[in-house]
């Protein structure tokens, strides 16, 4: 009886230490995340401090708004939001038109066309963007929204995941729409949409955050300061005033914020979203 | 005789409203896929078959393009003096990045999977970095790296008495600082599908195993491991895919030095063709790469019969 209950007393202490243990692990590893917030309110002379301490000598709140509106992020961020959002909706709408296609239609060629989108799916964007970017300046699109969007809105990721899913969907309630009278386009919209909510989450989520993130493309397609991505305007930020880190934290912590706040929002799609499809954007 | 020319009539109607939903179907086909097919040709298709093209020619943006055969390929391999170490550098940092990533994320799914309370908050706070520009999470490792009062420099001092290595200004450790950010942004990610693979195993093995009398590190090598494989595979190959088209964080936190101490292929062929207006050579280098991506995949997928179980 003793030696059960000893037993049992190990089990949780085992269990207590490892939440213990757990909780210093999670610390860590988000500190440097704390860091970049800690910096951003700041006196810049103080992030040259030694040692280096955690406690602002004042607390600068203004360093966001200077970084907003002096830097400025707040251009950025707009630009940034319109390019993700756009690109968002293209994608989203135009690869479950496609994902539609490839999973409820029969039409000749289909499964050759199908092979063609899988085949290139681990094309790396490295390959695609000298052509792309020859493209752009032969019709004019360089230093342009659609410019940055349409080169990354169509590569067979988000159509490949979508009809996957889509084949995992049964037929029935389809047929019995069609039977009804009900358009394609309605089953489409209304039976298959609905019942792909986590897919759909998951592939917009990915493709928002990585329109938001992605520095390549930006870096080739723009030129003028005024059409910056983010990352972009943080890196030109970065260029020019090397020293000044706690505006290049601010900036951080804005270019962060997106991506944090949808991966909370959208947290459980996570981890069925990345079993449904594997790839999960990249 | 009726009957059968009766039937002919029947079976040529049903044919023909067959033909014609077949027809429908087609042009309905057509409408929803032809957005995003021609997308697909115009942004994706052509452009690959075109860098290819551009590959064995001499285009500089200035002058008009000229056909030069394999010439390209033959000075990145024999001439080019820096190509080799660039070669190198992408590869050391796939055999020091990838498997840390992968030993890290198993293990620590399998811990997180024990803890019923905190895992899910645990493994959406390791994704968060995931979700973040790599060009935000460069520059704040710049910060943290930085000599003397950068955080881990400090550490460095605290830790080892000694002055730490200016490590975005060092050859020896360029690399491994490249390493260290892409691994704290990304681990997040595997650790995910391998959250996912975990649920997956049906708890009944590991009540067997248990009362077999295998303790905790036999049930994870001869149960969690083997069930865990297929995504252990999965995740493998995307890691390798992704960090051999590593940019952002070198361009940042090194711009490829000292020297091309660390400058990836993707770098490379960036300064290539946007420093140097070499579109051509600048192809012939994303296709290496390209073709290095194809051979180590095609590679795992052979080498997988050897060590993934699946399911039968």
């Amino acid at each position: 009886m003793s030696h059960k209950r000893s037993a049992a007393w190990a089990h949780y202490a085992a269990a207590g230490i490892s939440r213990v243990l757990l909780l210093f692990v999670i610390a860590i590893f988000l500190f440097p995340l704390l860091w970049m917030v800690d910096t951003a309110v700041k006196p810049n002379i103080q992030v040259f401090e030694f040692p280096p301490s955690l406690i602002p000598w004042t607390t600068m709140w203004g360093n966001f708004e200077e970084a907003w509106n002096f830097v400025p992020f707040g251009r950025y961020v707009v630009n940034d939001i319109i390019i993700s959002t756009i690109g968002t909706v293209v994608v989203l709408v135009t690869s479950s038109m496609a994902a539609f296609a490839f999973s409820r239609l029969r039409f000749r060629g289909r499964d050759s066309v199908f092979l063609l989108y899988v085949g290139t799916l681990a094309v790396p964007q490295a390959v695609l963007v000298i052509p792309e970017f020859l493209i752009m300046k032969q019709i004019g699109w360089v230093d342009s929204y659609q410019g940055v969007i349409f080169p990354l809105a169509f590569t067979a990721f988000g159509t490949f995941l979508l009809r996957q899913f889509f084949r995992g969907l049964p037929t029935e309630l389809d047929d019995a729409a069609f039977i009804d009278g009900c358009s394609r386009w309605g089953i489409l919209v209304r039976i298959i949409v609905p019942l792909s909510k986590p897919a759909l989450g998951v592939l917009g989520l990915f493709t928002f955050v990585g329109y938001w993130n992605n520095f390549l493309w930006p870096l080739i397609i723009l030129q003028s300061p005024d059409m910056s991505t983010v990352p972009l305007g943080l890196y030109q930020f970065h260029g020019q005033f090397a020293i000044e880190f706690n505006y290049q934290m601010a900036g951080c912590a804005i270019s962060m914020a997106p991506g944090i706040i949808l991966v909370i929002l959208l947290q459980r799609y996570l981890v069925d979203g990345i079993s449904i499809g594997g790839f999960g954007g990249r | 005789m009726q009957s059968a020319v009766r039937r002919d009539e029947a079976d040529g109607a049903a044919r023909r409203v067959r033909r014609a939903r077949k027809r429908r179907e087609s042009v309905s086909a057509a409408l929803f896929l032809g957005p995003n097919l021609l997308g697909f040709l115009f942004f994706t298709l052509f452009p690959l078959v075109a860098s290819l093209v551009l590959s064995f020619t001499d285009w500089s943006l200035i002058a008009s393009p000229h056909w030069v055969g394999l010439h390209n390929y033959e000075r990145l391999f024999t001439t080019d003096p820096e190509f080799w170490q660039v070669l190198k550098n992408t590869l050391l940092i796939v055999v020091g990045y990838v498997p840390l990533n992968i030993v890290v994320s198993v293990l620590l799914a399998v811990w997180l999977s024990s803890m019923v309370k905190m895992r899910n908050l645990a493994r959406v706070l390791f994704f968060v970095p995931v979700m973040t520009p790599a060009v935000g999470v460069a520059l704040i490792f710049i910060l943290l790296y930085y000599p003397r009062t950068g955080i881990i420099d400090w550490a460095w001092l605290s830790i080892f008495h000694s002055q730490g290595p200016d490590w975005t200004n060092s050859e020896t450790w360029a690399l491994p600082a490249i390493i260290i950010v892409t691994m704290w942004q990304n681990v997040g990610y595997n650790l995910l599908v391998f959250s996912a693979g975990l649920q997956s195993i049906p708890d009944q093995y590991y009540e067997a195993a248990a009362l077999d009398g295998a303790g905790r590190f036999r049930r994870f090598v001869h149960v969690t491991l083997p069930m865990l494989s297929p995504s252990i595979f999965f995740g493998t190959v995307l890691t390798i895919i992704t960090s051999l088209q590593l940019f952002d964080q070198p361009y940042i936190l090194t711009e490829g030095g000292p020297g091309i101490s660390s400058t990836t292929m993707v770098l490379y062929l960036y300064q290539e063709g946007w420093q140097f207006n070499q579109m051509g050579y600048a192809s012939s280098i994303a296709w290496v790469l390209f073709l290095i991506i194809m051979l180590v995949t095609a590679g795992q997928f052979l080498l997988q019969r050897k060590w993934v179980h699946y399911e039968s």
